[in-house]
């Protein structure tokens, strides 16, 4: 129900991103091909782009366990339940999982694939915003690769070629202490009230951190702007800070259990895996005001280390037990509406999540990059 | 001779007119115990919020001893490959090329402006892949960080002695250049070799953007991994490697003070000369 | 690295080796220049490391910070890097690190002089040295968190201080300029405890006693003997802390989440942000005028050393 929302809604995205995509990965893919024929045997796992062109999957699993290992970069364990899921994927299948510079950001992960090619250290997959799966897709970065579910990702939440798909996502939401926080906040527009001064943070800097950069457009919305127009959510913080009430740290578990940010606007799904444990009868509400919602990508290195292990992982997530694991982290997996239809969803999962009033509309990467740029002018003049 | 002169030059505090010493004795205390509270508040505050069990998580995580000792080898050959590069290049140019020292020192000052992630991005786009797959390819860049520290300190060092004379006393006796710097100039220099070992030290074991850029597990990128699974430990990991890292500098000074007093005694001229300066 | 072995060797027979007085001008000329790289050979093997080890990424800043993303030349990154929120950001930088810089640098001297007149070898001194050292590196999250939950809105300090003095600090001052200043203290202090502490090795007691038996008060003392001796070594120091502030980023971003426009915190968006894909080079831009800033900070410093060694003299 609530995820068909986010996905009806990402019906909304322009064509202008998978235009581009399109036009980088075409010649990724003829590189792939090329470098297929000449293999020496008819299965090359370092370019099938599919689970039949793998061999199928007894032949990708053998081939996986072969090469042993699977190397992922920026997975912290508490978040979107990525702990849970590379457990259960080593559990499963035996691949040892090596997670490098877990608390690194997206443009990081661009950066290591760049610097690590040809090298067993090498990352095979990457979970990046969608910015970033779009500039890998210019540079040639990923190899193309679609999962057997593919037809249940929304069209407009994936590369036609293959090159990268929306994994999981969520709302911006305000999570609360109700120990500190008497008065529970259903708008982000009731933030401004005097009862909440000097407790209400972001989860870091707008113009780095995609989080709370996120929250400034949720603000926007809530404050006449649109995904077109920005310039509200800075005025609102400039705001919030005027009459004291924004406290302009990063906010994280650790600051609201310390007591010095009470409430934090961020993603809901990482206020319930990362605060909710620390913070006993934590509360987490999407704004009345605001529905703002966006997804993270998955893509295949091209120069993944272990790239049949990179493929059987890409299947792990999306099937339904993949999916199932990032609702249990309270994040919405992109395949949740083919779940719920045929029934393999995680029931209690999917009922924990916090219910949306409003229909969120997914901003396109043309909004996106717009509103980018007046942030980074802008924002320091909250201050 | 050292022990019959020693007390003449280097009196005890206190010892002749009580009144101004007082004063003195004073003063570094109200310094020392204002600098106290602010280092040490804050300090309380964290631990304060961090509670005792929260240590206990963060001890039982896997990894923590091959960890921390990739950062205490990585400390060791970034402080050898400093010392070996930083002093004989200071000293040397000290004493016979004095006009290049302020562009000695605008160099060495250049690398604590560049964000490390440039001089990590840099390194790692044209380092061979040979080196790239060690992970001592951090203490050579790690050098570079502790350059402005190593300098400085070494330069102040010097400052601090009269260098001219020392290695003309000690060349007029027969030794050679290399005697002259490990068994004159460098006992001269022990509070400098100090300074620079501890923060190059400390520098190594608190380094984080690099190591992880580079996709090494190091003792902090270690404690980024592990300490997430609560806030409590979070804040207990941040406090856990101050510690570390202090007991770590106070063995490496413990051991440093003991040899340099071992060559004090061996070594007749830098008695003399450490006397004279100690003064 | 083997060229670190070889540094003391070109040493000894360099330099101070008489020239024969008879030697013809082309000779000469030639002695002079073989002369000159013998003396030049002692620095070789820093120079190469550092070509290594810095001028390669420091030219990789220059080339990227006119480069578009396509790889051709072009201006926009600086121009883009020198107008409106990032030429504020300079200035908020340098208003902050000079701030951050000369506070530290006296109180550093304080301690450290505090800790010289100490006993040599005492327990107080290894102490503070090694403790310096631990702090001198600290920063980040972790530093900033010291100090939200200290003297934060709600932290523990500012609890006491508000019982003391109600209506004087309540925690939201710690976000601004002066509070960074406050806050990066923390380990600019240490860092000039340790820089500082072999340069004061300058000053002999028997300096200070000749002065005092001559009837010198502490004043004329420092005047003409102490503050000459130890200024340039100051000086040098406080160059470096005013590097080292200027640099500084992750401690100040957690503490302010870039509502205080400073430029290290803005490189941080450009080279390793999750929003601004692709602008990297506008980065290294951004990097590029640090060094110039740092460049000029080092053009002050020397012009100042000149005219304070000569009003000392």
């Amino acid at each position: 129900m609530r995820a068909r929302h986010v996905i009806a809604a990402g019906a909304a995205v322009t064509a202008s991103v998978l235009m581009t995509a399109a036009c980088a990965s075409s010649s990724s893919s003829t590189a792939a091909s090329s470098a297929g024929t000449s293999g020496s045997s008819s299965i090359n796992d370092a370019t099938c782009a599919s689970l039949s062109a793998c061999g199928g999957m007894n032949a990708l699993v053998a081939a996986a366990k072969k090469e042993g290992h699977l190397n992922v970069i920026t997975l912290p364990d508490n978040w979107a339940n990525y702990g849970t899921i590379m457990k259960d994927f080593t559990a499963k299948y035996g691949i040892a999982i090596n997670d490098e510079n877990p608390d690194g950001s997206s443009q990081d992960e661009l950066n290591a694939i760049a610097q690590t090619k040809g090298q067993s250290r090498a990352p095979d997959v990457v979970d990046v915003g969608t910015a970033f799966a779009v500039k890998g897709d210019q540079s040639g970065d990923w190899a193309p690769y679609k999962v057997a579910t593919w037809a249940n990702i929304p069209a407009d939440a994936k590369d036609t070629n293959g090159d990268w798909y929306a994994d999981y996502g969520g709302y911006i939401a305000i999570g609360y202490n109700p120990a500190k926080v008497k008065v529970a906040p259903t708008s982000l527009k009731s933030l401004l009230n005097p009862m909440y001064k000097n407790q209400v943070a972001i989860n870091g800097n707008p113009t780095e951190a995609s989080a709370a950069f996120s929250a400034v457009y949720a603000a926007a919305l809530a404050n006449g702007g649109s995904l077109s127009n920005i310039a509200p959510g800075i005025s609102f913080f400039k705001q919030l800070h005027q009459v004291g009430n924004f406290v302009p740290v990063t906010g994280s578990a650790t600051t609201v259990q310390s007591g010095q940010t009470p409430i934090l606007v961020w993603w809901d799904y990482l206020l319930a895996s990362e605060v909710t444990p620390d913070v006993p009868g934590f509360k987490i509400v999407i704004p009345s005001d605001a529905s703002y919602a966006a997804y993270y990508d998955q893509a295949v290195s091209k120069y993944a280390a272990n790239p049949a292990a990179a493929r059987l992982w890409e299947e792990y997530l999306y099937s339904s037990t993949g999916q199932n694991l990032w609702l249990e982290g309270e994040a919405r997996p992109i395949e949740l509406q083919s779940l719920i239809s045929a029934g393999t969803v995680n029931q209690a999962a999917n009922a924990a999540l916090p219910p949306v009033t409003n229909q969120a509309t997914l901003a396109t990467t043309a909004q996106q990059s717009a509103a980018e740029a007046i942030v980074a002018q802008q924002w320091s003049s909250v201050g | 001779m050292a022990p019959v002169t020693r007390p003449v030059i280097n009196p005890v505090p206190g010892a002749r007119r009580s009144f101004p010493l007082f004063k003195a004795g004073l003063w570094r205390w109200v310094i020392l115990i204002v600098a106290g509270m602010y280092f040490l508040l804050p300090l309380y505050a964290a631990i304060r919020f961090a509670g005792i069990k929260a240590y206990g998580d963060l001890i039982g995580a896997s990894g923590f001893t091959s960890a921390l000792w990739l950062s205490v080898r990585l400390a060791i050959i970034t402080t050898l490959i400093t010392l070996a590069l930083m002093l004989p290049t200071t000293v040397y140019v000290h004493l016979k090329l004095p006009g290049l020292r302020r562009l000695l020192e605008s160099l060495t000052i250049l690398p604590i402006v560049i964000p490390p992630v440039v001089l990590a991005t840099g390194l790692l786009q044209v380092a061979p892949a040979s080196l790239k797959n060690t992970p001592y390819i951090l203490a050579l860049e790690y050098v570079v960080l502790a350059m402005p520290f190593a300098y400085r300190t070494i330069d102040a060092g010097l400052r601090a002695l009269d260098l001219k004379t020392i290695t003309e006393a000690s060349s007029s006796l027969g030794a050679g250049w290399t005697r002259t710097l490990t068994q004159v100039v460098l006992p001269n220099l022990t509070t400098a070799l100090l300074a620079a070992t501890v923060l190059t030290v400390a520098m190594v074991l608190g380094e984080y953007t690099i190591s992880s850029l580079a996709l090494y597990t190091t003792f902090p990128v270690w404690l980024v991994t592990n300490d997430q699974s609560s806030a409590t430990v979070t804040v207990a990991g941040s406090v856990f490697a101050l510690f570390i890292t202090w007991l770590v500098l106070l063995i490496i000074t413990v051991a440093g003070t003991r040899r340099g007093r071992r060559t004090g005694r061996q070594v007749s001229l830098f008695t003399v000369a450490r006397q004279d300066n100690r003064g | 690295m083997d060229q670190t072995a070889t540094a003391p060797e070109p040493v000894t027979g360099s330099g101070a080796g008489p020239v024969p007085a008879d030697q013809a001008g082309t000779a000469s000329t030639v002695t002079e220049v073989v002369r000159w790289l013998r003396r030049v050979a002692g620095v070789v093997p820093f120079a190469a490391y550092l070509a290594l080890g810095m001028l390669i990424p420091m030219i990789a800043v220059i080339i990227g910070a006119f480069r578009a993303d396509n790889g051709s030349f072009t201006l926009s990154n600086v121009k883009m890097a020198t107008h409106g929120v990032y030429l504020h950001g300079y200035w908020e930088s340098i208003s902050l690190s000079i701030w951050a810089s000369v506070l530290p640098a006296i109180f550093g001297l304080l301690i450290a002089y505090a800790i010289f007149t100490a006993k040599r070898g005492s327990v107080l001194r290894q102490l503070v040295i090694t403790t310096s050292g631990v702090f001198a590196n600290f920063g980040g999250v972790p530093l900033a968190f010291l100090f939200i939950a200290s003297l934060g809105s709600g932290g523990l300090l500012t609890g006491w201080i508000q019982d003391i003095f109600p209506h004087s600090w309540d925690g939201s001052q710690l976000y601004t300029l002066s509070g960074i200043v406050l806050v990066y203290m923390y380990f600019q202090v240490p860092l000039m405890v340790l820089v500082i502490l072999p340069g004061l090795e300058g000053l002999r007691t028997s300096w200070r006693e000749a002065a005092e038996n001559l009837g010198a008060t502490s004043l004329q003392y420092w005047r003409h003997v102490g503050g000459p001796v130890l200024l340039p070594t100051f000086m040098g120091c406080l160059l470096l802390l005013f590097g080292s502030s200027l640099s500084a980023y992750a401690t100040a971003e957690a503490m302010t989440s870039g509502t205080i426009a400073l430029t290290s915190i803005q490189i941080g968006t450009f080279i390793n942000g999750n929003v601004l894909a692709g602008e990297v080079n506008v980065g290294k831009a951004l990097s590029l005028g640090l060094v110039l800033i740092i460049a000029v900070a080092m053009a002050f410093y020397v012009i100042l050393q000149r005219r304070a060694s000569r009003w000392l003299r």
